[in-house]
């Protein structure tokens, strides 16, 4: 059935999925993508990536213009949207305004002539699963964002699919709340042990809940990885720059010594040492990715192969760390946090130092001009 | 206020409240000039409504029920016959300021209109008003000893109880006649609510009518205007707002011209026969009757009506996300379920304040009745300009009219009882 030949116990396959709205530009690109039975996989990515596009094309709603999508090994492409049994939480949960939080929770139940008393203990169940089993007759109007967003869970799991799908559920709530409803989402996708796929832009909201993550730019799937991986090694400067906080300096690959080690000469003529992750070879435009954490400022002697002179432009206290924007080379938004450990390096704004990273800390990665501006709205 | 918390200015959590009377003193002075402005700004337009709108329509609605023709015509006789307890017959007094009455009103010829006004609860006493009236126009009053001999010596019948009664009680400024002829019944001589005969029977046939043909043109317009609605809220803004004028286009034609325009669509000698004349579909002998009747009047009104349909169900329309929709479709309804259950419910404002619209504006149309109506398809209303222009019974009208405004505030009672006026989406 699938195109090359392997059909394995995944819950959901996309093999070699196009999608173009106006028939000019494509919006998604040759996606393949396995989703593993009970995995948490997040779609992330600024808007207009395509990963919403993705979700919709999985759940019925658009169709693909090529290649098919397979869910439990079976192609879907022509399935509609109401036989694919894939639970769905919208981004301002679509709780239909007309009926009470009960009867939203029966709908699904309903439509699929389910008995009344069956119905009714199911609807409790769902209704306690969240914390609201004294809310079944009222009208989600009349419920906080934050309840409205668990009904509107309780709702896509009440007729226990097999998949979910979440299209920036979180979006509509207050920071607080967003990361206490992350929580509760991870803690009902860890105990029912459903396929969850999620949709978001917001780069901590995919860290705290995802087994794995597709970070989307431009219609293309840039690295697919558990959360960790997609921090800590990056491979593309889109991931790095998309994924937490990332100091960039560019230069030229000038030596590449093995797997471990390459030089780089920097713009302003300076030459470092980094760790050859995905460039294409001696004389070429490469981008250095550092993470402000991993900067050591002022290294004793011989400790970082890689050092550079700084100036500290800016010092913003934020209690557990210092964040310090400094001149390095020809770039002023060099980020450092230095950690408000005991003793630390006294620092004080305007004045010269130097910092030093150890090779495997930068990373040569390709070389990407587009911007990036992550945790926009959509 | 000021004074309390400056006084102690570590106080911050708990600021001193003037008490409740100068508080509300000092809200009053404070927003003044702002009520002053707003009652300014709405001025011009309160007046204008009251001396257009509120004015004629109560001076209208209390024609129905007061009035004072009777009285004028016999002054003398309307105060007097008050005394009368309704036994036998009046006092003298009564029979003489009566004939007084009736030689200036035979002089002035006022008295022809109480005959009608009387001959209308008693048929048949025109007559008896207008010949003595003769015999009394030229007559010397101050020679007669006995009134009552002298009115009963020229026609017997004033010698009837009944027929003072009659009078006494239409020397009342208070008159529900109108209202009782309104519903096809009078008051007899007796006072008591008596149907019509049969052969006059029109009214309450005729608000029947009404009713019905606005109910029919109302759900017509829903059943038209519900799919267009829909697709306009599901098109692109650039798109629908096109089609959107195209809907309002009408409005920028005279109400006189779109009507005129079907009967030349639709009469017997018209686009439509010639063309399923042409087509054989039927003889040219036996041409389709299609205006001049209540067929005619359903077509032209449901056309002319149709936008005030489509408008509040296209802004209810346009604000129901389509993720409604999604939503219930990844809950496993069909296409068919998803907009029977969860999108036609979201509409009920829009279809209830087009409906409501569109059945309020039915029961008052009058235009398009009195030109594509014919004998059959007319309206309540068309009789109500009927009896201000031509019969000049504006009482009656008034009476008429008066109910029609009765049916559309219970209509908008029941609206409210059922749907909520608050609910109400209007364009």
């Amino acid at each position: 059935m699938a195109g090359n030949g392997a059909s394995g116990d995944y819950a959901v396959r996309f093999e070699a999925v196009q999608k173009s709205y106006d028939g000019e530009i494509l919006v998604v690109k040759d996606l393949n993508l396995d989703i593993a039975r009970g995995e948490f996989l997040t779609m992330l990515g600024p808007s207009g990536s395509g990963k919403t596009t993705c979700l919709m094309m999985l759940a019925g709603f658009e169709p693909a213009t090529h290649g098919e999508i397979f869910l439990n090994d079976n192609p879907i492409n022509n399935v509609p949207p109401h036989r694919r049994g894939i639970g769905m939480v919208f981004q301002n949960y679509a709780l239909f305004p007309h009926m009470s939080v009960a009867e939203n929770l029966a709908f699904p139940l309903q439509v699929r002539k389910m008995n009344k008393s069956d119905t009714e203990a199911r609807v409790k169940r769902a209704l306690e699963m969240v914390e609201l089993g004294a809310f079944g007759g009222r009208r989600p109007a009349q419920l906080s964002g934050g309840q409205q967003q668990r009904v509107a869970v309780a709702r896509a799991l009440v007729f226990e699919p097999d998949l979910v799908l979440m299209d920036e559920p979180l979006g509509a709530l207050d920071k607080q709340l967003r990361e206490q409803m992350q929580y509760e989402i991870k803690h009902i996708h860890e105990n029912l042990g459903v396929t969850v796929v999620y949709v978001t832009h917001d780069q901590s909201e995919a860290l705290t809940m995802s087994n794995r993550i597709a970070v989307f730019n431009d219609g293309v799937i840039q690295q697919l990885s558990s959360p960790e991986d997609l921090y800590e090694h990056p491979d593309k400067s889109f991931v790095a720059q998309f994924i937490g906080e990332n100091n960039k300096l560019h230069g030229t690959i000038t030596k590449i010594d093995g797997k471990k080690s390459c030089e780089v000469a920097l713009d302003d003529g300076q030459t470092v040492k980094a760790l050859p992750v995905n460039i294409a070879g001696v004389g070429e435009k490469t981008m250095l990715s550092l993470r402000p954490e991993r900067v050591v400022v002022n290294p004793k002697r011989g400790e970082c192969p890689s050092v550079m002179d700084a100036k500290i432009e800016e010092l913003i206290y934020l209690g557990d760390h210092i964040r310090t924007r400094m001149r390095v080379g020809d770039h002023d938004d060099f980020i450092v946090k230095v950690p408000n450990t005991y003793g630390h390096e006294p620092l004080k704004e305007g004045a010269k130092t130097k910092i030093g990273w150890h090779t495997e800390d930068a990373r040569a990665l390709d070389w990407y001009t587009g911007t990036i501006d992550p945790g926009m709205d959509d | 206020m000021v004074d309390a918390t400056a006084n102690d200015p570590q106080i911050v959590n708990e600021p001193q409240v003037a008490d409740a009377g100068t508080l509300k003193a000092q809200l009053a002075r404070a927003t003044r000039r702002q009520k002053l402005m707003a009652l300014g700004l709405t001025a011009p337009l309160v007046l204008f409504v009251l001396i257009s709108f509120v004015y004629p329509i109560g001076a209208m609605l209390v024609r129905g029920f007061y009035d004072t023709q009777v009285q004028q015509i016999l002054p003398n006789t309307a105060k007097v016959i008050g005394n009368w307890n309704g036994e036998g017959l009046p006092d003298e007094e009564v029979w003489e300021a009566f004939v007084q009455d009736m030689q200036v009103g035979a002089q002035e010829k006022t008295i022809g209109k109480f005959a009608l006004r009387l001959n209308f609860v008693l048929p048949g006493t025109r007559s008896l008003v207008m010949s003595s009236a003769r015999k009394v126009k030229r007559a010397d009053l101050s020679e007669v000893e006995n009134f009552q001999e002298y009115l009963t010596d020229i026609k017997e019948k004033w010698g009837e109880r009944e027929v003072w009664a009659v009078i006494q009680r239409l020397s009342d400024s208070i008159q529900y006649d109108y209202y009782a002829n309104a519903i096809d019944m009078r008051i007899n001589a007796d006072g008591d609510f008596v149907m019509q005969p049969e052969k006059q029977r029109i009214y309450v046939t005729l608000f029947i009518r009404t009713l019905w043909m606005s109910a029919l043109v109302m759900g017509v317009c829903l059943v038209l205007a519900y799919p267009l609605a829909y697709w306009l809220s599901v098109l692109p803004m650039r798109i629908s707002n096109l089609l959107m004028i195209m809907v309002l286009l009408p409005f920028w034609t005279s109400l006189l011209v779109r009507t005129t325009a079907w009967i030349s669509l639709l009469q017997e000698q018209g686009i439509i026969n010639d063309i399923i004349v042409g087509l054989g579909i039927v003889g040219d002998e036996s041409r389709v009757r299609m205006i001049y009747n209540e067929m005619g009047t359903i077509i032209a009104m449901t056309h002319i009506l149709l936008p005030f349909m489509i408008l509040p169900l296209y802004s209810v329309m346009r604000t129901i996300p389509p993720s409604y929709m999604r939503a219930a479709r990844s809950l496993g309804a069909t296409q068919l379920t998803a907009f029977v259950r969860v999108f036609m419910p979201q509409t009920a404002a829009g279809v209830g304040a087009g409906s409501l619209l569109v059945f309020i504006l039915c029961i008052g149309f009058y235009i398009t009745p009195a030109l594509v109506g014919g004998q059959r398809g007319q309206l309540i209303s068309n009789l109500i300009a009927a009896h201000i222009q031509t019969t000049q019974n504006w009482s009656l009208a008034a009476a008429l009219g008066a109910i029609l405004l009765a049916g559309v505030l219970i209509c908008y009672w029941l609206y409210n009882k059922l749907i909520g006026v608050d609910n109400m989406k209007l364009g």
